[in-house]
């Protein structure tokens, strides 16, 4: 096609119909998406007394002592570290595992290939429950027979996420890796080095933002994780998710200490999130949209 | 186990000839087998959480498995379809119910996907063009996306109690549109707070998938249908929306399979014992399972969640690839 000239790069200004109608409409989602956080985070900023009366838009004097409390209110700092561990090993091992598949789908062609990708990209679809109950009788079963408790602990868990985390990470890192010039690895070949050491010293350095976008995603997903957990842990190995929402859901809550500690642990992933977010939109949308 | 032909194998030698020039050594034997060992432990895990699991879960709906036999599953006697005939016999109490969760899932799914839908592609077009505070409130629209699914639920839970929630203060003390002041949580409205909870977080994902389809639509389009006169109405109408229909068809499907099995929202919301206008099935299941501890009837429960899903998602597929050639 020749080249034309830009006649009107920018074409017309948009008409006034369409600046008020993106006006009136982006101002709509802007206050539906800040309610929820305005209540969240001036609640948590409230004496008890605001929270057990009606509503108050203004908090009637600003204390901190909600986030003082609430480490006392429930075992918040237990919980946290049960989630910070289940989170991260859960994601260590799925992205370790799926480095080496999606290396292997990536540049492989071999018998079964097809069969490995479409098992994995259909389970991620399933729903979580049709994998939660035989999963748990199976664990009550483990321990039965061997002695090794997995149905209420943490290790229990960490496997039960792999579910989700481990058919997302191998379907992402595929598409990355694919993108990744074969170039690299040829010329690494010719150089001498093995497929591991090309796949570890070349490959892996060059995947880092999927890699890292995968990280990020796994771990957010675990963190938030509700339905395993609920059923999977007990008082010692409780995380956030079931620790909170058992408490949210008895009689008399201190709905600022809860505002609180909810804002304490979303920090850590909306901020992952909101750092990575370049990567993450690439990756979830290649991933999705493929 | 070759399931698929492989169409972009290099293409190789005859065999015959192949096979002259390299005879089987060690090396290449171990060159074959890199990839399946590569792909062992990926292997090994899929089949321990999702194989395994399906084909124990398909064997336990055949099972009377109830608590009695939770910790020596193989003296459970048989059921043989009981547990299947018990969920589809409409006309009893466990049937009947379990066709009310079907409906009110269903209703739940489609009023989801299609409002979170809409205002993700609403906005993400009104946003094409850039302007002042684009980049910031693209990132400010992912905050509820980006929430642990608890948190935000929670908060929501919190605004819409009774007596000293936020979502009261404004439609009865705020803007007296009336008078007496509703429960959110129990009763008719709860299916309204489930439907709005689970739109806040939903809406920002398809923002995002839409936006980021926008970007391949090629500018020139729009350069050459401002040359031919067309305003930005027509734009949007013209090229946009023709363009973002493949994107679109994944992410409802997407949206559709996500909000299906969704458990978090209603579970965090309205706890174990959800109120009976909005009782999701993955809820349903979850009870029969591990409160009345009925696992056979609960594993028949999701085997057959699991093929209307399949057939919904086949359906669908066939459906639009036949819709997509239909076009071309």
């Amino acid at each position: 096609m020749p080249d034309r000239p830009a006649v009107r790069r920018r074409p017309t200004a948009p008409p006034k119909s369409f600046l008020w109608t993106r006006r009136i409409c982006l101002t709509v989602l802007v206050a539906f998406t800040t309610l929820p956080l305005y209540v969240m985070i001036t609640s948590s900023i409230k004496p008890l007394v605001d929270v057990e009366s009606s509503f108050r838009w203004i908090p009637s004097r600003v204390t901190l002592s909600p986030y003082v409390d609430m480490w006392s209110t429930v075992p918040l700092a237990h919980y946290f570290a049960n989630s910070a561990i289940v989170a991260s090993s859960a994601t260590a091992i799925s992205v370790v595992i799926a480095v080496f598949a999606a290396y292997a789908v990536s540049r492989y062609r071999f018998p079964g290939r097809q069969l490995f990708r479409i098992t994995v990209l259909s389970t991620q679809m399933f729903p979580g429950i049709l994998f939660l109950l035989p999963l748990f009788l199976i664990f009550v079963n483990i321990g039965n027979a061997t002695g090794i408790e997995l149905s209420t602990t943490r290790l229990g868990l960490i496997i039960t996420y792999l579910t989700f985390t481990l058919p997302f990470s191998v379907w992402l890192l595929v598409g990355y890796l694919d993108s990744i010039p074969r170039e690299l690895d040829e010329a690494a070949a010719v150089d001498g080095s093995g497929p591991l050491s090309t796949l570890l010293r070349i490959v892996v350095p060059a995947a880092r933002p999927g890699i890292i976008t995968v990280a990020v995603y796994c771990f957010m997903t675990a963190w938030g994780e509700v339905l395993f957990a609920s059923v999977m842990t007990d008082d010692t190995s409780r995380t956030l998710a079931v620790g909170l929402r058992d408490y949210a859901s008895e009689n008399d809550v201190y709905w600022n200490q809860i505002m609180a500690a909810s804002l304490v642990v979303s920090i850590p992933v909306v901020v992952g999130f909101l750092l990575l977010q370049r990567y993450l939109v690439a990756g979830l949308t290649a991933g999705s949209v493929k | 186990m070759a399931l698929a032909a492989e169409t972009d194998r290099p293409p190789s030698p005859p065999p015959a000839a192949r096979a002259r020039r390299k005879p089987l050594t060690w090396s290449r034997a171990r060159h074959k087998a890199l990839p399946y060992l590569l792909l062992a432990p990926a292997v090994c895990f899929e089949l321990l959480v999702h194989i395994v699991p399906m084909l124990v879960g398909i064997w336990i709906s055949f099972k009377q498995l109830t608590v009695f036999f939770i910790r020596n599953w193989s003296s459970a006697p048989d059921a043989g379809l009981a547990n299947y005939r018990l969920a589809l016999k409409f006309n009893s109490a466990i049937g009947q119910q379990l066709l009310h969760s079907f409906y009110v899932t269903l209703g739940y799914t489609v009023l989801v996907v299609a409002i979170s839908w809409f205002l993700g592609t609403g906005a993400s077009v009104l946003m094409q063009n850039p302007f002042r505070g684009r980049g910031t409130l693209r990132t400010y629209f992912l905050i509820p996306y980006a929430l642990p699914a608890y948190t935000a639920t929670i908060t929501w839970e919190f605004m819409f109690q009774r007596d000293h929630g936020a979502v009261n203060q404004i439609i009865v003390r705020d803007l007296h549109l009336t008078s007496h002041v509703p429960f959110w949580l129990i009763g008719g409205n709860s299916f309204a707070a489930l439907v709005i909870t689970a739109v806040w977080r939903t809406w920002p994902f398809a923002f995002l998938v839409v936006t980021a389809g926008m970007q391949s639509i090629p500018t020139d389009l729009y350069e050459a249908a401002a040359v031919d006169g067309a305003g930005v109405w027509q734009g949007i109408r013209k090229i946009t929306m023709p363009s973002l229909r493949p994107v679109n068809q994944v992410l409802v499907l997407v949206l559709f399979l996500w909000n299906f099995n969704d458990f978090s929202t209603p579970f965090v919301l309205f706890g174990n014992v959800p109120p009976q206008q909005a009782d999701l099935l993955s809820l349903q299941i979850y009870d029969t399972s591990f409160q009345t501890w009925n696992f056979g009837s609960g594993s028949a429960m999701s085997v057959l969640l699991l093929l209307f899903l399949l057939i919904v998602t086949a359906g669908y597929l066939v459906a639009t690839r036949r819709a997509r050639s239909a076009d071309a």
